[in-house]
């Protein structure tokens, strides 16, 4: 298949991949979009989108992709299986494709009781297992229920998400197959907050032989506080924050700049480590330090391909 | 069994606000075994809603009565002249029966006494927890026995998603994550590769999605006609 996006021309030609984040407004506040992608034009080599994160309404992901389009960058289209039927789905992957966007990251979505709907009836018609088997059949040529497209299929490359610290251990990686076996080309981790069990799932990953299948993006986010370090191992499901890093920072006399440091950090022992093919960072309402972990990581500039 | 509990109160005497006489109709099946809408409860109710009524002053004449079952219309025949005589009744059997129960006598009012909550099993001494969707299509074969549609907070099929941690599901700390219990249940029972394979789309029209359903067997129809 020719290379659909520069995100999957990166991915192929072996250099170490940087893809960024960026979360749409709880507005229609366009501008708001425009900055961060004005900020962060050049860092990455593709950007996500997140689709009404946590179940808060925001700007739709694909209008979000548009503006980046107009602005240079390319997205990368996050859905969530709980809005959207398998109808309305492959509806958003038509427009979103004819708007130019090629890049497509399949979730399941975080349940809409974290939300600020959780009154809401939730979706779920297909998993995002399902969802990723559903846009490999489009880019072929068909639609879920088998007919055949008219037209050009849409040129897709398909992420997925993989949370190696979520629960069973081992399964984590037969899931992560599952999504390879569906068609998925490259995987965004959870932020690797507890570095040990990361390099013990990629132990898992590799004996498989994977990473040959997908292309493994370590998920990399700065934490900015002890508080949030805290608060991410206690109360947000399918996290783990390692003893030592919550020590560090504590530790710390400045601890956003440790924070920063330890981002870069790991960043560095995920290029080493065998079977991943880049980073992805996600900067959570911290965008503007992303340059500077660019540049002190040594991920810059970006190489043109 | 299907799983009621009985509505506030004050709703329900908000129903029957413009009545005098009610029948309070309790129902024999599932909501006596989850003890919402049993005779024992009709009791209960019945006369705290007379009680309630006569503090204000406007007396309320309770009918009490509990059949075998609300959702066979050949009970209901059996109580017609009961209903008769009064103005509303109020129906403690779950959603089918207060629906057959309104079929049954289509000139009298019938309220709600129960929110009906899921089919689901008595685990404790007052504690029940939904076990079926009534998907239409059962996939218990594959996945040890355990629902993933009913128990599984997103309904997925291939799961546990990245949420579930310690064998918990992320939407709730005290609710088993349905995709850890069927992993084990495989892997204990040595079956646990089969979940590496995809399950395919669900077909949902078999489900409530594709409209209200309707059985029909043809072999029981032409036997009844004989
Ligand atoms: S798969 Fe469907 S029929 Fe079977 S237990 Fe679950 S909801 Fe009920
Ligand atoms: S944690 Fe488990 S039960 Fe909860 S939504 Fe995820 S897979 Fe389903």
């Amino acid at each position: 298949m020719k290379a659909a996006s520069k995100l999957q021309r990166m991915c192929e030609s072996g250099n170490f991949v940087v893809t960024g984040e960026i979360g749409p407004p709880k507005s229609c506040n366009g501008e708001i979009v425009r900055h961060h992608a004005k900020m962060l034009k050049g860092w990455c080599e593709s950007f996500n989108l997140t689709d009404n994160q946590t179940a808060i309404v925001r700007l739709s992901s694909i209008a979000a992709g548009k503006i980046l389009l107009e602005e240079g960058l390319e997205p990368n289209i996050q859905i969530v299986c709980r809005d959207r039927n398998r109808i309305a789905a492959q509806s958003d992957i038509l427009g979103a494709s004819a708007l130019g966007m090629k890049n497509v990251l399949c979730l399941s979505g975080d349940h809409q009781k974290f939300g600020n709907h959780p009154t809401a009836k939730n979706v779920f018609d297909v998993d995002s297992i399902q969802l990723i088997q559903i846009l490999d059949g489009m880019r072929k040529g068909y639609f879920a229920n088998g007919e055949q497209m008219k037209d050009e299929p849409p040129q897709l490359f398909i992420g997925c998400a993989a949370n190696p610290f979520a629960d069973p251990f081992e399964f984590r990686v037969t899931r992560l197959e599952k999504k390879a076996d569906a068609g998925a080309d490259f995987c965004q981790t959870q932020c690797i907050l507890d570095m040990e069990r990361f390099e013990r799932w990629m132990e898992l990953v590799r004996a498989r032989g994977l990473h040959k299948r997908i292309k493994i993006l370590g998920g990399i986010t700065p934490i900015k506080s002890v508080k949030a370090a805290k608060y991410m191992k206690k109360f947000v499901a399918g996290m783990m924050v390692s003893d030592d890093l919550i020590e560090r920072l504590e530790k710390a006399e400045d601890v956003k700049a440790e924070g920063l440091q330890i981002a870069i950090e790991q960043i560095e022992r995920l290029k080493k480590m065998e079977g991943i093919a880049g980073v992805h960072i996600m900067a959570i309402a911290w965008e503007e330090k992303v340059p500077e972990i660019c540049q002190r990581a040594g991920l810059a500039p970006r190489p043109e391909v | 069994m299907i799983i009621a509990e009985r509505k506030p109160i004050d709703e329900i005497l908000g129903f029957l606000s413009k009545h005098q006489k009610v029948l309070v109709l309790g129902c024999g099946g599932c909501v006596t075994v989850c003890l919402a809408g049993g005779e024992k409860e009709v009791g209960i109710l019945g006369s705290e809603l007379a009680m309630a009524r006569s503090k204000e002053g406007r007396p309320l004449e309770v009918v009490q009565k509990t059949i075998e079952r609300q959702c066979d219309f050949e009970y209901l025949e059996g109580i017609r002249h009961i209903v008769k005589d009064v103005d509303a009744i109020l129906s403690l059997a779950c959603g089918i029966g207060i629906q057959t129960c309104a079929e049954a006598f289509p000139d009298k009012i019938v309220w709600p006494g129960v929110n009906t909550k899921f089919l689901g099993v008595n685990l404790n001494v007052g504690v029940w927890a939904e076990r079926c969707q009534a998907c239409g299509q059962c996939v218990l074969d594959k996945t040890g026995g355990i629902c993933p549609v009913a128990r599984c907070s997103k309904s997925i099929f291939n799961g546990p998603c990245g949420g579930s941690q310690n064998g918990k599901c992320e939407v709730d700390p005290d609710t088993d994550c349905a995709w850890a219990l069927i992993h084990d249940r495989l892997a204990r029972l040595g079956e646990v590769d089969s979940l590496r394979e995809i399950m395919a789309i669900k077909d949902w029209s078999f489900s409530r999605d594709g409209g209200p359903r309707k059985l029909v067997r043809e072999d029981l129809e032409l036997e009844s006609g004989k």
